[in-house]
Order: C-alpha cells, then sequence, then structure tokens
C-alpha cells in the first residue's frame, strides 16, 4: 500500500465531502442563508459538534494545522476529544495558537485575537433558526426568510425591553448579513458579534442535528438588530482578567472557595497564556507571585 | 365615499373537490362600507371569506383590489410577497378565536407593535406609545401592556385582537365570528367598540356571521348564503325587516325573543 490509507483522510467519504462542499459554497454564495445538506452519523452524540466536525472534514486539507475550542478554551473535554479526533483520522498538525492555526472549530465564542485572511472559523450550531422559538413551523420561518418578514425578530427585542428595561439577550443575538438575510450567530455571546462584521477570515456555521450549514463569507456587512433608542451593546466588565490584566475582553467568573470568593478570568486561554508569556500580570497572579 | 368600488367581486367560486364551498358569488364592496354575510353553518360563509381574504384560491372568478396606487390588482395575479404585505399593511383578519389571530406568549404591546415592527418601524418607545395608544382606544388598561394575551379575559383578547389589526391603518378587515364564544355583555361592548372604530377610521369591512343582530347592529348592507350560494342581499334593515327570500324569512323568524 503506497499513498492509499487505511482509513478516508478525515473520516468522512469523498462522497458525502462532496455533498458537504456543494452545501458550504452555496452558503458562503448567499451569506446568511441556511443550506439544507445530508447531515450525517458522526461518531458522537449531538450537541457535541456534529455538524461542526463535518465541515471541518470536508475542508480539511492535509497541510492545515486545527484549533478547536470550547467556551474559549483549548484544554476543556470538547475541544480536545475533537483535536484528537481529527489528529487520529486526518493526521493533521493541531495547535492552540490562535494565529498559527488555518482552520479554527469553535463553540460558543470568537477568539480574542483578530481573525486573518486564510482562516476559517466553523461554529457548532445547536439551532441555526433565528426566528424558531418566536414562530415554531418550520414551513413559515422558511417562508420569512424567503420574503424577508423579518418584524418578528424585533418581537423578541421588544420583549426584553419591556421586561428588563434592556435588550437582555446575551447570546445567539440575531444578526442580519450583508442586509439581507437574519442569522442566529449560534450561542456566541453577543460581544462577540462586532468581530463578524466585515471579518478578513471565512465563518461557516454547521448544524448537525438541524442538517443546516451557512456562511459569511469575508469582508461581509454583519449587522446586530436594534432599536434606534436601545442601540446594540456588548457586555461590559468591570475588573480585567485576573490571571493576566486583559481589558476589553470576555471574562468567565470562576468560583474560588464556598465563602463568595470568585474570579474573573479570559474566558479565551490561548489569549490569556499568550498574555502572561509576555509578563502581564493580573491582580491575582501578582498575590501568588508576591507570596512565593 | 369615494366614486369607485374598494373590492370588486366576479363570480367566485370554490369547489372542494366535487363539493361546492361557494358558488357564483358576485358583489362590489364600497370604502367605508360594512358588509355582513349570514347563514347557517356550512353555507360557505367562511368559505368566502378566505376566498376573498386570500387565504384560499377561488377555483373560478376573479377578485380585484383597489390598491392605494389608484390601480386595480387582481388578488389571484399578485406575488405571494405582495399578498403578504397587503394583508398586515393594508387589511387585517379578526379571527373567531382570539387564539388564532394573537400571539399568546408575547405581551400585548408587542402583539400590537409586531405589524408596524413588520413594516421596518425601529424606534422602542414610539412603538410603545402607539401601543399604548391602540390599547386605550379598545377599552384595555395601560398598565396590561406587558401583561400577555394568556392572562386577559375573552372579551379583552378579542379587543387586543382588533387593536393589533388596526394599527397600521388598514382600509379593510375582515371578521370572521368576531363575537362568537362571548357572553351577551361583553359581545355587547364589542360591538359598540367596532362600529365606533369603524365609524370613526372610515373602515370597509367583511363580517362573516350567523348572529343577525351582529349583522343588524354593525352592517350596511348584508348577504344571506344557503348551500353556497348567495341567495339575498340587499340592505341590512331591508333584508331583515322584509325578507323575500322563504330561507331568509326562516332566519328571520327563528331569532329567539326574549
Amino acid at each position: 500500500m503506497t499513498d492509499l490509507a487505511t482509513y478516508n483522510f478525515a473520516y468522512l467519504d469523498e462522497q458525502t465531502k462532496r455533498m458537504i462542499r456543494r452545501a458550504i459554497l452555496k452558503a458562503i454564495s448567499i451569506p446568511g442563508y441556511q443550506v439544507p445538506f445530508a447531515s450525517r452519523e458522526m461518531p458522537m452524540p449531538y450537541g457535541w459538534g456534529t455538524g461542526g466536525v463535518q465541515v471541518t472534514a470536508a475542508i480539511l486539507g492535509p497541510k492545515d494545522v486545527l484549533k478547536v475550542i470550547d467556551q474559549g478554551a483549548d484544554d476543556t473535554t470538547n475541544a480536545v476529544s475533537i483535536r484528537a479526533f481529527f489528529q487520529k483520522v486526518a493526521n493533521v498538525a493541531v495547535t492552540t495558537k490562535t494565529r498559527d492555526a488555518t482552520i479554527i472549530q469553535t463553540r460558543h465564542r470568537i477568539p480574542e485575537e483578530t481573525l486573518t485572511a486564510g482562516q476559517t472559523l466553523v461554529y457548532q450550531v445547536p439551532i441555526p433558526e433565528p426566528l424558531r422559538f418566536l414562530e415554531p413551523r418550520e414551513t413559515e420561518t422558511r417562508k420569512m426568510h424567503a420574503l424577508e418578514e423579518y418584524g418578528l425578530m424585533h418581537v423578541k427585542l421588544y420583549e426584553d425591553i419591556a421586561r428588563n428595561g434592556h435588550i437582555a439577550t446575551t447570546y445567539a443575538y440575531p444578526v442580519k448579513v450583508e442586509g439581507r438575510y437574519v442569522m442566529d450567530p449560534s450561542p456566541t455571546p453577543k460581544f462577540d458579534n462586532p468581530k463578524m462584521h466585515m471579518s478578513e477570515a471565512l465563518q461557516l456555521f454547521g448544524a448537525g442535528r438541524e442538517k443546516r450549514i451557512y456562511a459569511v463569507p469575508p469582508h461581509t456587512d454583519v449587522v446586530s438588530l436594534d432599536f434606534e433608542d436601545h442601540p446594540f451593546e456588548i457586555q461590559h466588565f468591570d475588573k480585567p482578567c485576573a490571571l493576566c490584566g486583559a481589558e476589553h475582553v470576555y471574562l468567565d467568573e470562576v468560583v474560588l472557595d464556598d465563602k463568595g470568593g470568585r474570579m474573573f478570568v479570559c474566558s479565551d486561554t490561548d489569549h490569556c497564556e499568550d498574555r502572561r508569556e509576555h509578563g502581564h500580570a493580573g491582580h491575582l497572579l501578582a498575590q501568588q507571585e508576591a507570596a512565593e | 365615499m369615494s366614486a369607485v368600488p374598494l373590492l370588486k367581486v366576479n363570480d367566485v367560486s370554490k369547489f372542494y373537490g366535487s363539493r361546492i364551498g361557494c358558488r357564483n358569488v358576485s358583489f362590489e364592496l364600497w370604502p367605508g362600507e360594512v358588509l355582513a354575510i349570514v347563514g347557517e353553518s356550512g353555507s360557505g360563509k367562511t368559505t368566502l371569506l378566505s376566498c376573498l381574504s386570500t387565504r384560499l384560491m377561488p377555483s373560478s372568478g376573479i377578485v380585484e383590489y383597489h390598491m392605494r396606487d389608484g390601480q386595480y390588482r387582481d388578488l389571484a395575479r399578485m406575488s405571494e410577497a405582495e399578498r403578504r404585505f397587503l394583508m398586515r399593511t393594508d387589511w387585517g383578519f379578526v379571527h373567531q378565536n382570539p387564539a388564532d389571530g394573537l400571539r399568546m406568549t408575547v405581551s400585548a404591546g408587542a402583539n400590537v407593535g409586531e405589524r408596524l415592527m413588520a413594516v421596518g418601524d425601529r424606534h422602542y418607545g414610539n412603538i410603545r406609545a402607539t401601543a399604548a395608544d391602540w390599547l386605550r382606544r379598545v377599552e384595555i388598561e395601560e398598565d396590561r401592556i406587558d401583561d400577555q394575551p394568556r392572562s386577559f379575559s375573552g372579551g379583552m383578547r378579542q379587543r387586543l385582537q382588533i387593536a393589533r389589526n388596526l394599527v397600521t391603518s388598514p382600509r379593510l378587515v375582515f371578521m370572521d365570528e368576531p363575537t362568537g364564544g362571548l357572553d351577551v355583555s361583553v359581545q355587547a361592548r364589542l360591538l359598540d367598540l367596532v362600529r365606533g372604530l369603524v365609524h370613526d377610521l372610515g373602515l370597509s369591512a367583511i363580517i362573516v356571521t350567523h348572529d343577525l343582530a351582529v349583522a343588524r347592529l354593525l352592517s350596511h348592507r348584508m348577504m344571506v348564503m344557503k348551500d353556497g350560494l348567495v341567495i339575498e342581499q340587499g340592505l341590512t334593515d331591508r333584508v331583515l325587516d322584509d325578507p323575500r327570500e322563504p330561507y331568509t324569512q326562516l332566519l328571520v323568524s327563528s331569532i329567539l325573543q326574549v
């Protein structure tokens, strides 16, 4: 056996990859439009990223460098197992460094570091339909997308303001892509929405259970929906990261003890480590070093 | 009243296979006019209403609507996008069961505001102020604006549905048994309200009802249907006081007198 691998490269058979690539091409041609595809059974349960894994498998080449994050972290169960999966079935190089990766599969976050041309961000999407909880009939939501009837999306935002005094949607915040399709950016925090706008990187979204693929090509308008008198705004944090002192990044709350102790740290672990290597230190890290 | 009819219905028929829904119905509806369609269950009233409001496609015949730009458009030849736009701006549809016409899981304010947001209104304060104004006009307390219609009584729900339909100042409203399922005193209040709104806004309306009292109170003109055919039509008072057809006479005489 010379070049023939024992297993097909990157798990999926070539016909399946072809089918998924066609769906991806169509999705890129119509930014924000949900393209149906024949989602395959994957060796993992729904909800663990079957859509994202299929998209990654379809676009992965032997020279690609793969990074997988889950909630911004490279070292969580889901991220570790998907990374190991592709090492095994495609033998590709993997990394945790955002800038070294050519393909980044993600759940919940867009890396803090600005993505550049040539990089591809693959999202794992649980519910691709932004109108789902407002209009349960799929036949109707498809028609609404086709006819650009998006008044209902604002009904949801109206309800938010009526109940909470402000737009309380914090994740899966609806966006309008290239002035046409309203899209659910998967459960990323709205903090990351501005990063999607005019991004240099290609963004692909795969929903395995719902059998939909959609895309935001590079340099595409992505506008978060809002009201004139209640404009869209991202989350703000009072304190910088406790470990690396970074400001204007998305922070996770970590409970430290049962006496109310807690810290806020970067949700993007790579970004945090990178900063610490470069000598930045947050207040907790500084305290620890002082104690030693 | 302007000189041209708002809706021109010409020889409309609807067949369900070999069964007849309605047959050879022709009439014209003028601006500001309220037309009642009465008849017993199964007489084709609702089928006719669905054909007029594009919820069903007629098997034959033409329904033409006088658009705001002054042109007559054949509803069957309009694109679906145009029809749906017409339905949520220039028309209203009041269902018998308010749950069919309302979003039961969003607040009253959002229910009224939905049509505004659908036509591009993006100012929360203005939408809310308009919604509050409409709630007041249909006699719903303003402090209920953030409550869901689930917590409303049947009469309130029906009034909310009417407000939701009228917020974009439609010119034509279809009503399918608007007072069905309401008790008599609530009915009377609703009828009074509808009559006031129709008069104030200069609305045209087509009301399907089996209740002759509703027709008497609200409509200028009425059509009596039986077995899919219009058997008698004329001014409401004329038809009710001096019915010509035997069936109409039967219908009028079968009203219970208290």
